[in-house]
């Protein structure tokens, strides 16, 4: 009877309701962002005169003979965020397994406060520190590898050269600084879910603390550590103001695959234009551009979800 | 279960009790917050009207807010100009959003708001929706912001540059590479230009300076500058950077840069170059860029439209004027307003033309020369 009475409440109908449609609304709001960039999309994709998907020009002032083409975007967005990753996933690991394994309770917390005090830094403030403040120091960095490895083609003369500020190295050194507390903070929780027989058994046999890590913590937090990482890359993808500010954008050359190159990502591409977007149509180029980071988002996401689904269900 | 659902309600309640606290703190505050602006805005400080350039006779009232939209490039100017407004008729408010020229003509056309602020004059189909707007009247534009823009560079060891439009362009568009190529070293003698390779800064967002820069190189240059014109850089050369604050930072960096700013942002180790219309280099100085536009030469001369034909500033020879400037014009409507709007443009444009003026000069504004400010205050006084 009293199970009958707690059914029928309405408080529990309402909150369930309430539930549900937080759940729609979420699904509608991205479907409609889809559609909306699709809509907008279409009549810029038709009037476009250049291939969308592998020209590297972006000429979009005269709606009536548009040429945009997002192969140059699409590299350097890639490339800033794969730097980022390159340089944040192992410090990230390092802060996480620190902040679990090595240090003391007292000074884990202050300390994980502080990273993810990180997380609460606006983008705008990361790109003029980047720019103003920690390019100058790089660009000495830059100009060593520059002149030692250029050999290699993704230390050779950039296309801003011999500007050593304004590029993806710097771009991706910022974002690093920027995915810490992503990558930090959602490791850190699976690190610490290890469980104790485990921890316990490995001590029993006479594990160390690095063998410790390395047969219990690390291939339990594996699932959890790759998918901090991609949703961490989403967030690097994603990254406007602050690229916006401390990419420059090479004239008359393209991204030529080296590390010391200027250019411009999706997203800072539009965040540089959008002032000035005049007609629907020349709108509309930008608009594709980012339906094509939306996708490349999504499947980034998508990948991610699987991986820590699929290591979940082994 | 009672005792529980009451002990329940009380945590419940409590959060919300001092959330309620702190929002009613929050509207104390709020109150005392506005108390001092408004003594301020009820204080008469009319008296406050006499004119750092030429004499206001504002006749205040009319509708208020008043509403303007457009251009971003005038709106530290228009800042100040609302503040000024308000200042010399308490009561008597400006709303300016920033949205850019396109957006600001667009709304003044669509009748959403009073005046558009535009970096350009109104042209083609925009002339006659605009007519159509003011009832068949004619709008126009006028000249209240000018600024100087510079070509500010980075060179150790050079503490002056002469330029003329034909080497800018020749900079700008990648046929010179080097300081001291023999085209720079010709108009600079006495100079040392080291053979240091030249970074050209142009901006990477699409902005109205970059379109009256490349102008200015079109007209000046002699056919040296074949790229054309637009809010886009077409030089093809060196580095964009966003904004303005982008591009002086990027030259800040490189020794041996060089690049187009507005002159506010000529601080920390830039110089602007002099600039060389065929009569000597002239240096930026808001009194070079007042010889400029008194010089300058209207679309429609005899109208009170005062669209000026900035090509012919740049393309001019004066002795002494600095002719690479920028004008932001107000569009507003000849006739056509009812009688409240058209009180209140007059009074906000007859402050902004006036008093307003030397204010915006500490924000890297020119203050209208003499000439012009006479001509602007005829065509505001012709509005009805």
């Amino acid at each position: 009877m009293t199970r009958n009475r707690i059914k029928v409440r309405p408080g529990d109908r309402i909150f369930k309701n309430l539930s549900v449609g937080a759940g729609v609304i979420v699904v509608a709001l991205i479907g409609l962002i889809g559609l909306f960039l699709l809509v907008q999309a279409i009549p810029a994709l038709r009037a476009n005169n250049v291939n969308f998907l592998t020209s590297r020009i972006w000429e979009t002032s005269d709606p009536t003979h548009l040429q945009f083409g997002i192969l140059d975007l699409l590299l350097v967005t890639i490339s800033t965020s794969l730097l980022a990753l390159i340089i944040a996933m192992p410090i990230s690991l390092g802060i996480a397994l620190f902040l679990t394994q090595y240090a003391p309770r007292q000074l884990a917390r202050p300390f994980s406060y502080v990273i993810d005090l990180l997380a609460a830094v606006p983008s705008i403030i990361f790109g003029l520190w980047g720019i103003l403040v920690l390019a100058p120091r790089l660009s000495g960095v830059a100009e060593w590898l520059n002149r030692n490895l250029g050999f290699i083609p993704i230390f050779a003369n950039g296309n801003v050269y011999p500007n050593f500020s304004g590029t993806i190295f710097t771009a991706g050194v910022v974002l690093a600084v920027m995915l810490f507390p992503i990558i930090t903070s959602l490791s850190r929780e699976v690190f610490e879910r290890t469980p104790t027989p485990q921890v316990e058994g490995a001590l029993a046999l006479g594990a160390t603390r690095w063998e410790v890590i390395r047969t219990t913590v690390l291939p339990f937090g594996k699932a959890g550590y790759i998918g901090a990482s991609m949703l961490g890359l989403g967030r690097a993808l994603g990254e406007t103001i602050a690229l916006a500010i401390i990419l420059f954008i090479p004239r008359g050359k393209n991204f030529d695959y080296s590390l010391f190159d200027g250019g411009a990502t999706f997203a800072s591409k539009i965040a540089a234009n959008y002032s000035e977007f005049n007609n629907p149509t020349s709108a509309g180029a930008y608009i594709a551009s980012g339906l094509v980071l939306f996708v490349l988002t999504f499947a980034v996401n998508f990948a991610a979800r699987s991986i820590i689904g699929d290591k979940k269900g082994a | 279960m009672l005792r529980q659902l009451e002990d329940m309600t009380v945590k419940i309640m409590r959060p919300i009790g001092a959330v309620g606290i702190v929002a009613s703190a929050a509207l104390v505050l709020a109150a005392c917050g506005s108390q001092p602006g408004s003594t301020n805005s009820s204080t008469p400080t009319s008296g406050a009207a006499t004119a750092a350039t030429g004499t206001a006779n504002v006749v205040c009232g009319g509708k208020t807010p008043l509403s303007g939209e457009g251009s971003t490039a005038q709106k530290t100017a228009m800042d100040v100009f609302a503040q000024q407004y308000t200042k010399a008729c308490p009561g008597q408010v400006v709303n300016y959003n920033a949205t850019g020229s396109g957006a600001g003509v667009k709304q003044f056309n669509a009748k959403q708001v009073d005046f558009g602020g535009s970096d350009s004059a109104l042209s083609g189909a925009d002339v006659d929706a605009a007519n159509a707007r003011c009832g068949g009247n004619p709008a126009w534009n006028l000249p209240l912001v000018v600024g100087p823009v510079a070509i500010a560079y980075k060179l150790d060891g050079v503490s002056s540059l002469t330029l003329n439009g034909e080497v800018a362009a020749k900079i700008f568009n990648g046929q010179i590479k080097t300081w001291n190529d023999p085209a720079l070293t010709a108009i600079n003698p006495g100079v040392n230009l080291p053979s240091k390779p030249i970074q050209v800064f142009s901006r990477s967002d699409d902005s109205g300076t970059t379109d009256n820069f490349q102008h200015y190189l079109a007209a000046s240059s002699k056919g040296a500058w074949t790229q054309g014109t637009g809010k886009a850089f077409k030089g093809g050369t060196g580095n964009g950077a966003q904004g303005s604050n982008g591009v002086a930072t990027g030259i800040r960096a490189a020794d041996g840069a060089i690049g187009y700013v507005e002159s506010s942002y000529v601080t920390n180790g830039l110089t602007a170059a002099k600039l060389d219309s065929g009569s000597g280099g002239v240096e930026l100085s808001p009194a070079n860029v007042g010889k400029a536009l008194d010089a300058a030469v209207f679309a429609h001369p005899g109208s009170n439209d005062l669209a000026m034909d900035l090509d012919k500033i740049y393309a001019a020879n004066t002795p002494g004027a600095y002719p690479l400037l920028l004008a932001t014009y107000e569009i507003v409507c000849s006739k056509g307003y009812d009688a409240d709007t058209a009180k209140a443009v007059k009074a906000f444009l007859t402050v902004s033309a006036t008093t307003a003026q030397q204010p915006i000069a500490d924000k890297g504004f020119v203050p209208l020369p003499q000439s012009l400010q006479d001509k602007v205050l005829t065509a505001i006084n012709a509005i009805s």
